[in-house]
């Protein structure tokens, strides 16, 4: 999975939970929720859809690395 | 029948303790206790004399300033990046008759109204202690609310003052601005090191460090308006209870007895002051003990949360169930690495906590939780598990000494008859009078008023005691949710919704969601002309996040046929919610066991 494919797969879950949120202008290290209002059950609904969206399991003990674009992509390449 | 082995009642948590809990003999206290003792004991090293004494600010804050707790930590800020700052009594002292004075040279007439909106900062405290100071009304928001939130709550709080950082104030209150007449000052706790931006929004470090350090307090009564709490009924506005300067007696007495707290104790309370817990517990309590409060500037986390009650070494900690759950469904592993061994007692407020999550408090840190149940309008806990106690998973708990419980059901005539069988099911009914109960709904005395018959405060909460007078949650007698501890008004998220040019009706409902209690759900019926896509329905949803913000937007919206609705026209949420439980349509005998609505009751 490339770290392109990991993007649009978080922009895409993003939108997804809160659509009024400007994605697009997304910085890679501040953690979606200083940048988008992502509360904590935003977030859980989050890391499920994109798990969903790129079809790994993601155990719940992993979530908190993926409060960020580049958490995620780190998480995701591995 | 025996209970299942996770519902089994828990040996009291004080059984363990070298001292004896403050509140040592439950039985004895409770039939002996009067109020009057414990505004004695609060008074303990006050200026009597001194023609603001009760004051709030005087009795949590200064009294210790002038005593042995001078020099000890009031509160620990830990912020975003690993920095800590750290403010003695006799700081918080100081900086709050600042902020005081900082309010009265902005010469905002008397009693002025304070708001803040922000996340959890230092001046957040600061701010509160010198409103209550200046004989100011606080008034917290949270900072997750949307625009429409804060602006009905400032509205109908005649708000004179804001206090709030440069990027809330940009997003949440530039687009409202005009619509605050009342509104005379902004204070910025980030502003820039520059000249103030126009003639009403203030750089708050700047006027801090102008304003004298000395103040005097004027005199404060019991009676005089103090907290400011917004809080959500069914139908209409959201409702402004009002608490006064007593409410402090109830606090402190509250925090000993419950909290076990005393002076010295390292204690964090995890609720945001933008609620009701996060002032009454995360503030007025504690600091009236004369604790130390961690306030941790962050959202939560498993890993830091677990490193805070380790490193920060709590020995005292209030929390919620969401938070919980969501700490147990992170898993074991990461609870393991950390030692817990100082933390001497753990607290739950919010929703009623399962069983589950009582006991794995106790696997993970020793102690089991102890729920605890009130309400904005109490003002502060009313039914706890106690240290002193067995604790019963699942269940309330007893009154507090001083408060005295009943379970009820509402006549036509307004008056309420008395359950007084074991294991009777009723609303539950507060004996007016304790020194936390709210004086007012914010220029809603008619609403105030049905709160209350016979001498009672109805709680609009559904319970039943059982042989040994444990209370235990049975349900709302109204519509409104409660998510992640957090009511939720339908009325609000629906006229938000109906606002959008596609919506013809709408209506909300509480689904039931393992972590967060309920999460809110929107039915929404379409206008001819409009049809129900995917991507009409994240609009709906960018719509209603962007005016409420996430805590009280929707999590999901559902296209629907017309709504249910009684002849009157009123929208029948309850079916709905049976529908969405799958109950069948025509039993709905467990949801409808009492007054439909009890903002509107009795009938």
């Amino acid at each position: 999975m490339t770290e392109s494919d990991i993007k649009t797969a978080v922009l895409e879950s993003l939108r997804a939970i809160a659509p009024e949120a400007d994605v697009e202008t997304i910085e890679a290290d501040v953690t979606f929720h200083d940048q988008f209002e992502i509360d904590s059950m935003d977030f859980v609904n989050f890391v499920s859809a994109l798990g969903k969206a790129l079809q790994r399991s993601i155990p719940e003990e992993d979530y908190y690395q993926l409060g960020t674009l580049n958490g995620c992509i780190r998480y995701l390449s591995q | 029948m025996s209970p299942a082995p996770h519902e089994r009642p828990l040996p009291a948590c004080a059984s363990r303790w070298d001292n004896a809990p403050n509140l040592s003999d439950y039985t004895t206290t409770y039939v002996q206790f009067k109020w009057s003792q414990a505004q004695q004991m609060l008074l303990q090293g006050a200026d009597t004399e001194a023609p603001y004494h009760l004051n709030i600010a005087h009795l949590i804050v200064d009294r210790h300033a002038a005593g042995p707790l001078r020099e000890q930590l009031a509160l620990r800020w830990l912020g975003p990046d690993g920095q800590t700052r750290d403010y003695s009594y006799a700081q918080l002292s100081a900086l709050s008759n600042r902020f005081a004075n900082v309010l009265q040279d902005l010469d905002l007439g008397p009693n002025p109204t304070v708001f803040s909106l922000t996340g959890r900062v230092p001046e957040l405290y600061i701010a509160a202690l010198g409103t209550l100071k200046a004989g100011g009304v606080f008034c917290p928001l949270y900072a997750a609310f949307g625009p429409e939130p804060i602006r009905t709550r400032m509205v109908a709080g005649k708000a004179t003052v804001l206090l709030t950082t440069t990027a809330l104030y940009r997003k949440k209150i530039a687009p409202i601005r005009a619509s605050l007449p009342t509104l005379k000052a902004v204070l910025l706790v980030d502003a820039p090191d520059s000249p103030n931006a126009d003639d009403t929004n203030y750089n708050l470090q700047h006027l801090l460090t102008a304003a004298a350090e000395h103040f005097v307090i004027p005199p404060t009564t019991t009676e005089q308006p103090a907290l400011l709490h917004f809080t959500s009924g069914t139908t209409g506005q959201p409702k402004g209870a009002v608490h006064v300067h007593e409410a402090v007696v109830a606090h402190y007495m509250s925090a000993r007895w419950v909290l076990d707290l005393r002076p010295g104790d390292v204690y964090w309370c995890t609720a945001d002051p933008g609620w009701v817990t996060g002032t009454s517990y995360g503030i007025i309590a504690p600091l009236a003990v004369g604790a130390t409060l961690i306030c941790d500037a962050q959202e939560f986390h498993p890993e830091r949360w677990y490193r805070i009650l380790q490193e920060q070494r709590v020995t005292v900690w209030y929390t919620a169930p969401t938070a919980i759950r969501m700490l147990m469904s992170h898993g074991a592993q990461t609870a393991a690495q950390f030692d817990f061994s100082q933390l001497r007692l753990t607290a739950s407020v919010g929703e009623p906590l399962n069983p589950d999550a009582v006991n794995w408090g106790r696997t993970t840190f020793g102690t089991p939780f102890h729920d605890t149940w009130w309400q904005t309008e109490t003002g502060s806990i009313m039914i706890a598990n106690f240290p002193a106690l067995a604790i019963k998973p699942g269940a309330m708990g007893k009154p507090l000494p001083g408060i005295e419980v009943a379970l009820v059901q509402r006549q036509e005539d307004g008056s309420v008859d008395i359950l007084d069988t074991t294991e009777a099911q009723g609303e539950l009914a507060l004996r007016t009078g304790w020194p936390s109960m709210f004086r007012a709904y914010l220029n809603e005395p008619a609403r105030y008023q049905q709160c209350f018959a016979h001498g009672w405060y109805l709680s609009g909460d559904l319970a039943r005691r059982d042989a040994d007078g444990y209370y235990w949650f049975v349900g709302r007698a109204d519509d409104v949710i409660k998510s992640a501890g957090h009511l939720i008004g339908p009325f609000e998220v629906e006229s938000t919704l109906l606002a959008h040019p596609a919506v013809a009706e709408a209506a909300v409902i509480g689904k039931p969601d393992a972590v967060a209690g309920e999460l809110v759900l929107a039915f929404v019926t379409l206008k001819a002309g409009y049809a129900a896509t995917d991507s009409l329905r994240r609009e709906l949803l960018g719509f209603a996040r962007k005016r409420l913000g996430p805590a009280v937007a929707p999590r999901s919206i559902e296209f629907s046929g017309p709504l249910p609705k009684t002849r009157s026209g009123k929208i029948l949420r309850r079916l709905l919610k049976a529908r969405e439980l799958g109950l069948p349509e025509g039993d709905l005998s467990t949801l409808e066991t009492s007054e439909p609505d009890s903002d509107n009751a009795p009938k």
